[in-house]
């Protein structure tokens, strides 16, 4: 449990060292999760890699463990609304009103746009 | 026994261990409540652990840095909660690489249109230029459009308000949507609630359905990548 944490961070530390380093306008934690994927497909083709905690299921636990509660990791952020009753109050229904058709919008063009393609692709494909 | 219990409040109101409690506390209760309407939309356990705690501060006059000096430990685990998502996109590999031209298609539009849509209405609804730019992020998981929002000079923690209040109106409104619709797609269903709400619509879409989860985790990380890349770029075209 505690090495495949520790696997975790060292990934994410990795990802903001090299957003640091080299000023990309990437994100150091999806930079970590981009290593931590190459690590686990690494595992599979070369003994060398399935070490600690990338053996047994070591990892995946953990990252099944973290993920099972990430809708609580976003209540901190959310309740700094506190911060911002005064600007809400002013604001705030064009804020949600705004905030409300745009996802509804990003929901509906995004759902259309995999489906489209998805329905385009296996058509080509039994054409030919 | 202390005497004076409002001592003992002063004392446990500056500590840590009351405000990581309570979030927890809260959650908890929240999440239980969710599970028993039978993970309805609007049972959802972010938007009512939110409103409670912000109440409870208010109430008790406890400002935001007091309670986030307890919160910060839950806030932290979004950057490896971000790295952990490599997990499910790894066991699901081959139903995403099957998936990859629709998934990179979605993505390239559906961002597009998270950033474009919000910074237009933001405008349209006359909000000031600091809102606008604050909003435009709001389609990303919180750590990384806070990064953005500071990266533009506009206000992160406003951000991070629209980020959350994206994440709970995507997550309550996608099922009766889709149902509405008619879409049975899970891949697509998963993949647009991830991409328009982060981690709160992809925790919304694994208590719907497995493959629907991994398409929003895989969304919302491929949509962390996007943004942050289109976001600088749409501001520069529209606002200035």
């Amino acid at each position: 449990m505690i090495a495949s944490l520790s696997l975790i961070l060292l990934c994410q530390l990795a990802g903001e060292i090299a957003v640091r380093a080299f000023a990309w306008p990437v994100p150091g934690p999806v930079l970590g999760m981009l290593l931590l994927l190459v690590l686990l497909l690494l595992r599979d083709r070369a003994v060398l890699f399935a070490q600690g905690p990338l053996q047994g299921g070591g990892v995946e636990n953990a990252a099944k463990g973290l993920l099972a509660h990430l809708s609580l990791m976003f209540i901190p952020a959310g309740v700094g609304v506190v911060q911002k009753l005064d600007l809400l109050a002013e604001h705030g229904t064009a804020i949600v009103g705004v905030l409300a058709i745009s996802v509804v919008i990003t929901l509906l063009v995004t759902v259309v746009t995999f489906l489209i393609i998805s329905r385009v692709m296996t058509r080509g494909r039994s054409v030919s | 026994m202390t005497a004076n219990p409002f001592s003992l409040w002063v004392y446990l109101s500056q500590q840590p261990l009351l405000w990581l409690t309570v979030t927890l506390l809260v959650y908890a209760t929240a999440d239980a409540l969710s599970l028993a309407t039978g993970r309805h939309p609007f049972a959802n356990p972010v938007f009512h652990s939110m409103w409670i705690i912000a109440v409870f501060l208010l109430l008790t006059g406890t400002s935001y840095t007091t309670y986030f000096s307890g919160a910060q430990f839950v806030h932290f685990l979004l950057g490896p909660a971000t790295v952990a998502l490599a997990v499910p996109l790894y066991e699901n590999r081959k139903i995403v690489a099957a998936a990859i031209v629709p998934m990179l298609a979605a993505l390239v539009v559906g961002c597009a249109t998270a950033i474009v849509s919000v910074v237009l209405l933001a405008k349209a609804f006359g909000l000031p230029q600091n809102v606008v730019l604050s909003l435009a992020p709001k389609s990303v998981t919180a750590g990384v459009a806070m990064g953005i929002s500071e990266s533009l000079g506009a206000d992160a923690s406003l951000t991070a308000v629209a980020v959350v209040l994206t994440g709970i109106m995507g997550a309550i409104i996608v099922t009766p949507m889709m149902n509405r619709m008619g879409i049975t797609d899970y891949r697509a269903r998963g993949f647009a609630v991830g991409l328009a709400s982060h981690g709160i619509g992809t925790a919304r879409a694994f208590q719907v359905d497995a493959v629907a989860g991994v398409f929003a985790g895989i969304a919302m990380s491929l949509n962390a990548l996007v943004t942050s890349l289109l976001v600088p770029l749409a501001v520069t075209l529209l606002v200035r």
